[in-house]
């Protein structure tokens, strides 16, 4: 029997992010649809950014976790409309990412407070981070500088 | 849209690509060396989205070739008469002004062409371009804050961008200078016409410039010829050595 769609998506939330592993990459939105084609499970993803090297992991990872599960076949396919926004991100993941010490994304286009001290006092050292969907800022309170997750 | 011509549709996607790869490759020759460590991870980001719409460009370019080539053989496996990029982004490094003056301008004019390609008939290129867009308006913020910094800062670092700027003028021209290729794209509704995107491309460039206290050189001469590979400058076949050289030694090897 084949698992129902609900089942796969509670087992795709439990595939860490390669990159952020606080979150799943349910939580960020990248796993777009999950859909039977007889006996083959195709699994739309969308990339964060196109040149994200971990894009390639990550489909990996979901291969590797519903083989797990013990489905055998798996199409990994790659959606690139509409485009991934960052609006996608659960309430859950947005948690887990300040939790964690990543400022999540905001419409205003910068962090709402420091996730360490959770000052307001904050100041944008560059636009530019460690992954290609972070920026780099610095709380001017606590002076510790952090990354946030930027808005797209 | 069936109307249109299958090999000058490859062209034009063979432009696109190649344009972000050239690029692209051109800024990773900054990774490790730039003057302060945010702007080597700035540039590395940079350089990695431009590689990662290379391959959606040129990946449908092969697709709409039909001849079996992936991202990867066209850009690993072609020569430099293949080449489609226009000269500006093939032009070399030169100091870290001079590389960003480069970054603005095509900034400039790739979010323009973006913007008008997410409205494109064809519905392949239009979601690439949404895609694309998003990254570019990160680009062009930094490129154009680093030349107004860059522009309006020392008696140095002014004299610098002034002289990018007037080396690097002439080769904004033919980013607008349509051809049969550009045509039938634009009559097809694929792409926008060339010459449309300049008055948003002067407005956004004049202002930054204006502000970075730099002037734009006089001068309607324009180097022509990358694109429609006629003629690239010598810059292009150096620059293909070392991105080929791998897969030209060790042919299919992957990580
Ligand atoms: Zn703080």
């Amino acid at each position: 029997m084949k698992p129902a769609a609900e089942e796969i998506w509670d087992w795709l939330d439990a595939v860490p992010d390669p990159e952020i592993p606080v979150i799943s990459v349910v939580d960020l939105g990248i796993v777009r649809d999950v859909e039977w084609d007889g006996d083959t499970l195709e699994v739309a993803v969308t990339p964060t950014y196109s040149g994200c090297p971990a894009t390639s992991v990550i489909s990996m990872d979901i291969e590797t976790a519903l083989y797990d599960r013990g489905i055998q076949n798996v199409r990994i396919k790659t959606q690139i409309s509409p485009p991934w926004t960052t609006d996608w991100l659960s309430d859950k993941g947005r948690a887990r990412l300040e939790e964690y010490g990543i400022a999540p994304p905001r419409a205003a286009g910068g962090p709402e407070r420091c996730p360490r001290c959770k000052s307001t006092n904050v100041t944008r050292i560059s636009q530019f981070g460690s992954t290609p969907c972070k920026a780099q800022w610095r709380c001017t309170d606590c002076l510790e500088p952090f990354d946030y997750f930027k808005c797209i | 849209m069936a109307s249109v011509d299958q090999t000058q549709l490859f062209e034009f996607l063979c432009r696109m690509g190649d344009n972000t790869l050239v690029l692209g490759h051109r800024v990773s020759e900054w990774c490790g060396h730039a003057p302060v460590l945010e702007e080597d991870i700035a540039l590395a980001n940079t350089a990695l989205d431009l590689i990662g719409q290379t391959q959606m460009w040129l990946g449908y370019a092969g697709d709409v070739e039909g001849k079996g080539r992936t991202a990867d053989d066209l850009a690993m496996l072609r020569d430099v008469w293949d080449f489609r990029n226009v000269l500006l982004v093939e032009q070399p490094n030169g100091d870290f002004g001079q590389t960003m003056m480069r970054q603005f301008l095509f900034d400039a004019w790739h979010l323009a062409m973006l913007k008008a390609l997410t409205a494109s008939s064809n519905e392949q290129i239009a979601a690439i371009a949404a895609k694309s867009v998003k990254e570019v308006q990160y680009h062009v913020e930094r490129s154009g804050d680093t030349v107004i910094g860059l522009g309006d800062g020392t008696s140095e670092s002014h004299k610098r961008m002034q002289d990018a700027l007037n080396l690097l003028w002439p080769y904004v021209g033919e980013m607008f200078v349509a051809d049969a290729v550009d045509d039938a794209m634009a009559q097809a509704g694929i792409a926008p016409d060339l010459a449309s995107l300049r008055a948003e491309f002067d407005a956004h460039v004049g202002g930054v410039l204006a502000e970075a206290t730099l002037t734009i050189p006089d001068g309607k001469f324009t180097h022509k010829g990358g694109k429609s590979g006629f003629q690239h400058s010598e810059h292009l076949g150096h620059l293909l050595t070392q991105m080929q050289w791998l897969q030209r030694a060790y042919p299919g090897a992957t990580w």
